[in-house]
């Protein structure tokens, strides 16, 4: 099985973000991390190389900070990586994005192609999606299990309030992964020495600029979300607020 | 010509989700914000049943599209049959709420279509003739206000809770309900989907539950569960947590608080080490009274607490259960 990983850097759940000077992106000076769901997709295209033999390529599009998520997917298993390097693909929308992998990879035969069920940092949800019907596969979202049939794959699709539905499908195929398919892996030292060696293509933005457009979309601006709720902080030293709070849960919400 | 705003409504197996209502709401809201004219689709085998019940809200019209290969639902049928609605009807802005069957097709209906969807809204504001949606980023820390710069139609989707299902408009007399009928040519659909199902076990219900204490990665281990299950028993509580916990296997996914898992309204939902991602929060922001515990000040959860304690969580729930336990006995 050949799988194509789409993987992105996004910026670590707990750094504080601040707005850059145009309002309608953040600074760039924060710390960066893999994003949860595609370290999730990445596992789950090891584990199907290790029960149908293969290969796992990673791909990503971002800035040269990027190049950190494929080097660790290298050092996890993935046999190559391919980086589409260039400030300008953070600005670019789902759309584009999707036209950026379709036009990078448009001379290699997936069998699979696997991306996160959503980013941490935009939440859409797209891109999997869109990439299917750019490339006029079949796909199927927020997958938890994937099995190998005779005739393509069987897909356990997640539904809300623990619901979930079988699928067959044909391949090729594009499938969206949900978080808690697996249990992700550590990349060992033995992993971490051999990615050095590991071929990682780079594809700069001149090579897809024919492929993409202009965003159908447009961040007017980033700010702090306005309260609409009332909080009231409780304070001091934990003995006390624990007094306050029982005070309240019995007195204010009756509760106790 | 006017424009016009097309909710499409929800149906799965022959039931109207009712989160659709709230999608009507939505599209009642920006009808009357920009003078545009709102109508409604049910879309599936036979809608036409659906498509009364909706008649019966303020819109203008309702249409009821219909073909039997929309039944199962597939993103192949749905796309399909949807690009051949709009581009016969041609609205300017189509809405949907963000459910995980939209989230399914409407990016490729959209593509297909050669536009865009700007998905899990929370809020519109309409200045100076320009439609901005709102939506939240870096989950939940940041607002962002989205405009399209696409001809029409506009794809929207707006996240669970964002408007009030209660608050969509009747309609003095029902409105009209045109059946349109679609062609999925054969081919066009490559998916076959199995019967829909829950996992065989479903132990506890926490909707039902009057108060829950909710653990989130904050947490740390396994072990430290246990503390959290001590305050949920002197409390009278049930323990439940975000999706990470139950990802790790540290509590059974029955636990699990958010859109993939249960939707709660308890009388107090206590969150301990929760962050506030997005995804948990729709599943619990209807609570009567939220009560927060987290070490950083910043996390998202804060904006929906109604108290907020910034601190150290093992510090702070050993003495609050004894407190409890103190209140309990009468002390």
């Amino acid at each position: 099985m050949k799988i194509l990983v789409c993987m992105k850097q996004v910026p670590q759940k707990d750094a504080p973000l601040k707005l850059n000077e145009t309002g309608a992106w953040i600074r760039e000076d924060v710390s960066y991390e893999v994003n949860e769901p595609d370290a999730y997709a990445l596992e789950e295209a090891l584990r199907q190389r290790e029960k149908h033999k293969g290969e796992v390529v990673v791909i990503t599009s971002g800035p040269a900070r990027a190049q950190q998520v494929l080097r660790e997917a290298l050092a996890k298993g993935a046999d190559r990586a391919i980086h589409l390097e260039d400030n300008a693909f953070v600005g670019l929308d789902a759309l584009n994005t999707a036209k950026a992998f379709a036009a990078a990879v448009k001379d290699e035969k997936f069998d699979l192609i696997f991306t996160g069920l959503q980013s941490d940092d935009y939440g859409y949800a797209q891109t999997g999606v869109i990439l299917a019907e750019l490339l006029g596969w079949p796909h199927a979202t927020i997958i938890m299990q994937i099995e190998k049939t005779d005739v393509g794959i069987r897909v356990k699709r997640e539904l809300e309030a623990g619901y979930f539905q079988f699928v067959d499908m044909p391949l090729p195929a594009v499938l969206t992964i949900q978080s808690g398919i697996n249990k992700l892996r550590y990349a060992t030292l033995i992993g971490i020495k051999q990615a050095k060696n590991k071929p990682l293509r780079k594809v700069g933005l001149a090579e897809v600029q024919s492929a993409i457009g202009a965003n159908l979309q447009k961040i007017e601006r980033l700010y702090v979300p306005q309260k609409t709720k009332k909080t009231e902080h409780i304070e001091g030293p934990p003995a006390e607020i624990a007094k306050k709070l029982v005070d309240k849960l019995r007195n204010e919400l009756r509760v106790l | 010509m006017s424009e016009t705003i097309l909710v499409i409504v929800e149906q799965r197996e022959g039931k109207l989700n009712r989160v659709s209502w709230e999608t009507i709401t939505a599209g009642q809201a920006i009808a009357a914000a920009t003078g545009w004219s709102l109508e409604a689709a049910v879309v599936g085998a036979s809608p036409a049943s659906i498509a009364g019940e909706v008649a019966a809200k303020k819109v203008a019209k309702v249409y009821a599209v219909e073909s039997p290969k929309l039944e199962p639902y597939t993103p192949d049928a749905f796309a399909a049959g949807l690009k051949q609605f709009l581009g016969a009807r041609q609205p300017k802005l189509v809405l949907m709420p963000h459910t995980y069957q939209v989230r399914d097709f409407v990016p490729k209906l959209a593509t297909a279509m050669e536009r865009t969807v700007i998905s899990d809204c929370i809020g519109f504001k309409h200045e100076n003739g320009k439609l901005i949606f709102t939506r939240q980023m870096f989950q939940g820390k940041l607002a962002a206000d989205v405009s399209f710069a696409s001809d029409a139609p506009w794809f929207g989707t707006f996240q669970n809770g964002a408007f009030r299902g209660d608050k969509a408009e009747s309609a003095a007399n029902p409105a009209a309900v045109e059946t349109v009928r679609v062609e999925i040519a054969d081919g066009v659909i490559r998916n076959q989907p199995q019967e829909v199902f829950k996992e065989a076990k479903q132990a506890v219900d926490l909707t039902q539950a009057e108060i829950i204490v909710s653990v989130g990665r904050g947490i740390k281990e396994q072990k430290n569960i246990e503390m959290a299950k001590q305050l949920a028993d002197a409390l009278g509580g049930d323990l439940a947590a975000s999706r990470p916990i139950c990802d790790s296997g540290w509590l059974p996914m029955d636990r699990q608080i958010g859109s993939s898992g249960q939707t709660v309204a308890p009388k107090l939902y206590l969150a301990l080490g929760i962050s506030g991602a997005i995804q948990h929060i729709v599943g619990m922001k209807g609570s009567r009274t939220i009560i927060a515990v987290n070490k950083d000040s910043e996390a998202p959860i804060f904006e929906i607490a109604d108290y907020a304690i910034v601190g150290n969580l093992f510090d702070i729930v050993p003495p609050l259960i004894e407190e409890v336990k103190k209140a309990k006995a009468g002390g």
